[in-house]
């Protein structure tokens, strides 16, 4: 069978549940006939009609409160925002309304939102965001961020369908680069579960999305050189996160490695550390360690971003640290 | 209980009986704020109180435009409860969410008016100005998709038209050519500040050219006005003539909320709306002047008065909510969110840890 690639395996996920389900729709710019900036919707337009994968003016607050307002009414919305980075314009339609809406108004609001995210592609400050973290602090949305093909479909079909608002990020750096044979069938991923993407018995690095590979490579590499056994855990979904998953690395490896590509300060790496303190403390053998972007907007030429970003060198070297606690 | 049931008519048609439900919504308006004034005051309202005196006619006669039936939805604003009295809600839900109850509509989460409920056709505003006009956009969005013969209307205040997300919803929906009546109810201030301080445009209603849709503007404190003007925008949307902007001018005869003592208002002005443009006194000198007797309107006020005080009995008695009622419905899945450790009770986190046998052996 043919692989598919990152990119195909969103696109598969929304003309299979658009197939499946006549309240699923898409609005976003240019999505229609373009097919999208990256391609993700092209020829959805074409199958469903323009009624179906509506072009909207530049408008975030409105993509996201019309999706709202037709999610009330038992459509199943999915937004895509073109970039990322553009979801902060809708930040106070997302957290205000549709977060707040099924608690407070017993009104629900089963959307997704999704679009191209995080950086390596020298896209600058506006085109490389990982706004997750902005996210998590917000009960009623729910966050998932997959790294491998099958995770995307599966989880897309599983955000579609949830009754909930769930936030997709997809990963623009693994659009064209990640490809694997697909399961077939109705590919559904839980959110909510992790994934184990290498078992190992020293270290555990507990990552998602583009630093998924990064970890991968690291492993593979300090398996080689150091003998070091590391365990590589996707967490796949943020909001809920898989506690389960993460005390059961902790208290297999006893020794963590938090790795993501967002910025450092407030980022998802300190809850799943604080997570640990609370959760399994009396299981580790060391401190919990971050790698992280630094605490600055990401810069667009390639030395500046290569040495923001984290690299699987940085990984490397923090798990040797680990390991010789 | 709210036992008129109103019934559709043509623009300018409407009969009697109709006539005297506006009269009817009107009253139970401004009587049910009343109300909520005492309660207030015997420190029973929890939260602050958000009056429509004066606004009662912009917010009745253009609900009434709506059709129930066709399952035509609404999204009111903070001034007005008339629209959603005028589609079925209660007076005893009213004080029971100003009262924070156990059984209020929102059982206790959110405060005033801001509670909605689809079947009957409203849906709840949230504090963030001019959002519900996006969501509404989306509502009338999805009746355009299923072919659906319905329409939505949504309110907004003078203050709302400055927001980004007045104009992004207003925009998408006149794009899309949603069903959607967006009324802007000029009343004159955004707490407390001035239209003049709000915007350089002369009238609200021109806001309609730049979207390219019609714009109206009409006597807000003339309630068969507001019905007219409001009912021939809903036809023009059911028709799929799209939105239409209209902008009520009416005048807020009380502060922001209870606490505001209005002493940014010119000497004078609330006097002058109050003793020439009482929404209620013009209607009802409309209707002595069709024949209707002083006897019918006071049956109408006696029937009003009956209802409001059975409300208030009730949600007297109701009760507060449950504490742990508010780790319910965050999510459809889960349904419930686990209690703080700390709230347990003597079960702390760390006391119910496992350790690992190893645990306090290390050396380093």
């Amino acid at each position: 069978m043919a692989e598919t690639t990152y990119l195909e395996a969103i696109r598969e996920a929304l003309f299979e549940e658009m197939e499946r389900d006549p309240n699923v729709f898409c609005l976003g710019e240019d999505i229609g006939a373009y097919g999208g900036a990256f391609k993700v919707t092209e020829g959805l337009a074409a199958r469903f009609g323009d009624a179906r994968v509506i072009d909207t003016p530049i408008s975030e607050a409105a993509i996201v409160g019309a999706a709202a307002g037709a999610a009330h009414m038992g459509m199943r919305p999915v937004c895509e925002m073109q970039f990322i980075d553009f979801i902060s314009c809708a930040y106070d339609m997302l957290t205000n309304y549709v977060a707040t809406a099924r608690y407070r108004a017993m009104l629900g609001c089963p959307m997704v939102v999704r679009g191209p995210s995080g950086g390596y592609v020298r896209g600058g400050p506006f085109h490389s965001q990982n706004p997750e973290a902005a996210f998590l602090h917000t009960p009623g949305l729910k966050i998932v961020y997959p790294s491998t093909a099958a995770d995307a479909k599966g989880l897309l079909k599983s955000a579609i369908r949830d009754d909930d608002c769930v936030l997709y990020f997809e990963h623009k750096y693994l659009y064209r680069r990640i490809k694997e044979e697909l399961p077939t069938g109705d590919h559904l991923v839980p959110i909510g579960k992790a994934r184990t993407a290498r078992e190992g018995k020293d270290v555990s690095i507990i990552t998602y999305a583009a630093t998924v590979w990064k970890a991968l490579e690291a492993a593979e590499q300090l398996d080689k050189t150091d003998g070091v056994s590391v365990e590589v855990i996707d967490l796949r979904s943020l909001l809920p996160m898989d506690d389960e998953a993460i005390v059961a690395t902790v208290k297999k490896t006893n020794r963590v490695l938090v790795v993501h590509e967002d910025t450092r300060t407030g980022g998802v790496a300190g809850e799943i550390a604080a997570r640990i303190n609370e959760l399994a403390f009396e299981w580790l053998d060391a401190p919990v360690l971050r790698v992280t972007a630094a605490d600055v907007p990401l810069p667009y030429s390639p030395p500046l971003e290569d040495y923001v970003l984290p690299q699987t060198a940085d990984i490397v070297a923090a798990v040797r640290r680990l390991a010789q606690y | 209980m709210a036992t008129a049931v109103r019934r559709s008519a043509p623009a300018n048609t409407l009969d009697r009986a109709q006539k005297l439900e506006l009269y009817y919504y009107m009253r139970l308006t401004r009587s049910l704020e009343e109300r909520l004034v005492n309660l207030y005051r015997q420190t029973k309202v929890v939260g602050g109180l958000f009056r429509s005196l004066g606004q009662e006619a912009d917010a009745v006669g253009s609900a009434y435009a709506l059709d129930r039936k066709q399952g035509d939805i609404l999204s009111p604003l903070i001034r007005n409860l008339g629209s959603m009295l005028v589609q079925g809600a209660e007076p005893l839900e009213i004080i029971r969410q100003y009262m924070a109850k156990g059984d209020s509509p929102t059982r206790g989460r959110e405060l005033n008016i801001h509670y909605g409920d689809l079947v009957r056709g409203f849906v709840g505003q949230i504090s963030q100005l001019g959002d519900m006009v996006p969501v509404m956009a989306g509502v009338t969005l999805s009746f355009k998709m299923r072919g659906q013969d319905r329409v939505g209307l949504v309110y907004v205040g003078d203050g709302a038209t400055s927001t980004g997300a007045f104009h992004e919803g207003i925009n998408f929906a006149a794009v899309q050519q949603c069903p959607l009546v967006v009324i802007v109810e000029n009343n004159g201030y955004a707490y407390s500040t001035p239209l003049s301080k709000q915007t350089a445009a002369r009238d609200l209603k021109d806001k309609a050219i730049g979207y390219g849709i019609p714009g109206e503007q009409a006597d807000g404190n003339d309630v068969l006005a507001t019905y007219a003007v409001t009912k021939r925008a809903v036809d023009r949307a059911r028709k799929g003539g799209g939105p239409t902007l209209i902008e009520l001018i009416t005048y807020r005869r009380k502060g922001h909320a209870e606490h505001d003592n209005q002493s940014y208002v010119p000497p004078g002005e609330i006097e002058r709306w109050e003793k020439a443009n009482d929404p209620i006194d013009r209607y009802v000198a409309v209707l002595t002047g069709e024949g209707v007797t002083d006897a019918e309107l006071h049956a109408i006020d006696e029937r009003i008065r009956k209802e409001i005080d059975e409300a208030t009995d009730q949600a007297d008695a109701s009760p507060m909510p449950e504490p742990t009622d508010a780790l319910v419905g965050v999510y459809a899945e889960p349904g419930v969110i686990p209690p703080l450790w700390f709230r347990e009770g003597v079960r702390s986190a760390v006391a119910t840890h496992e350790r690992p046998a190893s645990w306090g052996t290390h050396d380093g």
